[in-house]
């Protein structure tokens, strides 16, 4: 492993986020997660080019990296066409890969959120899909959804979906041939390798917590400590 | 002369959009949640206008929300979506539509780093053809589906049994959009009117009959963030960017919502039920919210569909006043009803916001 900067500089993401910035700050301005979160992208990218070592292992080890929302918005107002939202991709993939996301709260919901979108993608291939969207963790959603899932296979069907079927349509089901071909881009391109890096460090942060797997999964999916925001 | 100017100024900000031949690539969310848009999107294009718009049952997710919720490498992403290319080579074609917008920004996003980048795009050859035996052909046109319909505004205007007008005072109905981030802030040159004049809806509602309402936070996030919803913790950040986009519209007195991404059209939906839990505030009148629709169920409503065949009772905000107003008839008591007129049951309501 070498230096961190340089480990950033492999990253096409980071290639193309990062070219000068100015600091000109008109990516905070514009960040919708800088306006509740304790966030600044232009502080970030101002610690980058510094090329801080330290500073820069700090970030990977920290929540601030996981405030994005990755929407991008930063990326069409910079007057230098650089991205923090790709460079965010960048920080957040290394800190991945080096186990440094179970040292931030934020930074361990990457547990819950890998165990369950990559379930979908290599059981059922779709991100996201109603058989594993469970009412009790998405109250948002309404009674109008909570009476969706109680009647899924009437619901669907009356809507034209083809749900759970064979054939074309809205959630077919989708052929194993098809599934057996993503597990196989898994394997190839490093995602089965981050899945069971993001599970290793996972479950030695929940044992030095104190912590089965289960209740680890259940507490980073749902604790928010205060602090996060700037009205807090 | 200066007309002249403003042409060309103007060009930069169109998009070149094939009329037929799509390959069409489904989205996630829209399949879950808005499963009857995309079923009339087939309808209205491919039986409809009689155009040419082939599904395969072999694709699958384009990984787009795993890839920005950060949980699969990029190359994995960029994999995933070079097998879509593949099956789009296999069935002959060379144009493809995607129902999503975050599958429309992972394509374009690929397609311009591999430009950029053209090792990258070898190396991915490489993993496609080891993991899958697989080869592929670029797309000659990336679209979503939204700038299809764009596209055939005018032939569905033609056939218009409604119009977004209220029928009774004869005005246009007050509607603002919401084109979702990924659609053009990444690549504004890949959406009609780029980021800063996005008109791929506007054009729909403008042909259609409606007037588009301006409002300041335009062109802010719907509050998705990916792992800033999908993670309960989180869903702080998701509430309060939408809550000022309400905020922000409420003084203009919108009648309708019309949103291009499939996610935008849910937070936009069901954070009104949410806001209107906690604080009490609706933002519609008289107690309804602002129905929030996506382009293929309000294409649906112009064309005189079914309501309830477009799905629209799975909203939770409850779109009766548009209906109204706009004079479309509908029957309430089939608004539950499952296939072939099967009773079950009614969804409970939320105690302040009004719905039937």
């Amino acid at each position: 492993m070498g230096k961190l900067y340089d480990e950033l500089c492999k990253d096409y993401r980071f290639k193309e986020g990062l070219h000068t910035c100015i600091n000109c700050g008109t990516c905070t301005a514009i960040c919708p997660a800088a306006e509740f979160y304790k966030y600044d992208p232009r502080k970030i990218l101002d610690t980058i080019q510094r090329k801080d070592e330290a500073a820069i292992e700090a970030l990977l080890k920290s929540d601030t990296i996981w405030y994005c929302g990755e929407c991008m918005s930063c990326v069409t107002r910079c007057p230098r066409k650089n991205g923090a939202g790709l460079v965010i991709m960048a920080l957040r993939n290394l800190s991945a890969k080096l186990g440094y996301f179970t040292y931030s709260e934020k930074g361990r919901q990457l547990y819950p959120l890998t165990k369950a979108l990559n379930y979908n993608v290599l059981n059922l291939g779709y991100c996201v899909h109603p058989s594993t969207f469970v009412f009790e963790d998405h109250p948002e959603s309404g009674p109008v959804f909570q009476w969706v899932l109680e009647h899924k296979e009437d619901v669907y069907a009356r809507l034209g979906a083809n749900f759970g079927k064979e054939g074309p349509g809205a959630l077919r089901k989708i052929p194993q041939e098809d599934l057996d071909e993503l597990k196989a881009i898994y394997d190839e391109t490093g995602a089965t390798e981050r899945i069971e890096t993001v599970e290793k460090y996972s479950l030695a942060k929940a044992e030095e917590m104190g912590m089965t797997p289960d209740e680890y999964l259940k507490f980073t999916f749902t604790h928010c400590s205060k602090g996060h925001f700037n009205n807090e | 002369m200066i007309y002249q100017g403003k042409q060309k100024i103007w060009s930069d900000y169109q998009k070149e959009i094939p009329d037929n031949h799509w390959f069409y690539v489904r989205s996630c969310i829209r399949q879950s949640f808005f499963p009857a848009s995309e079923g009339h999107f087939v309808k209205i294009v491919r039986d409809l206008l009689g155009k040419d718009l082939y599904e395969t049952p072999h694709h699958t997710t384009c990984g787009g929300i795993a890839y920005h919720s950060d949980t699969i490498p990029q190359e994995t992403a960029m994999t995933i979506v070079a097998r879509q290319f593949s099956l789009m080579k296999e069935a002959g074609y060379k144009n493809l539509v995607t129902s999503c917008i975050t599958s429309f920004g992972n394509y374009t996003e690929i397609l311009e780093t591999w430009r950029e980048f053209p090792e990258l795009e070898t190396r991915i050859r490489e993993h496609l053809w080891k993991a899958c035996r697989r080869e592929f052909d670029k797309p000659e046109y990336v679209a979503h589906a939204s700038d299809v319909v764009y596209k055939l505004r005018n032939e569905i205007a033609e056939k218009a049994k409604f119009r977004l007008v209220n029928h009774e005072t004869g005005e246009p109905l007050r509607i603002v959009e919401h084109i979702g981030c990924h659609y053009s802030k990444m690549f504004p040159h890949k959406g009609v009117g780029g980021a800063e004049y996005p008109c791929v809806l506007s054009g729909m509602v403008e042909s259609w009959g409606g007037k588009v309402i301006d409002y300041p936070e335009r062109r802010h996030c719907c509050g998705f963030g990916f792992r800033q919803y999908l993670v309960k913790a989180n869903r702080g950040y998701s509430v309060s960017n939408t809550h000022k986009k309400f905020e922000s519209m409420e003084p203009f007195h919108p009648d309708l919502i019309i949103t291009n991404c499939p996610g935008c059209p849910y937070f936009l939906d069901r954070w009104q039920y949410v806001i209107s839990e906690q604080t009490g505030k609706t933002y519609g009148q008289n107690g309804h919210g602002i129905p929030a629709l996506t382009y293929e169920e309000l294409a649906g409503l112009v064309l005189g569909y079914d309501p309830w065949d477009l799905g629209l009772q799975i909203h939770q905000v409850g779109p009766e006043p548009l209906l109204d107003k706009m004079g479309i008839a509908y029957d309430p008591a089939r608004k539950y009803l499952g296939l072939d007129e099967k009773d079950i049951m009614k969804p409970g309501l939320p105690t302040v916001l009004k719905c039937y």
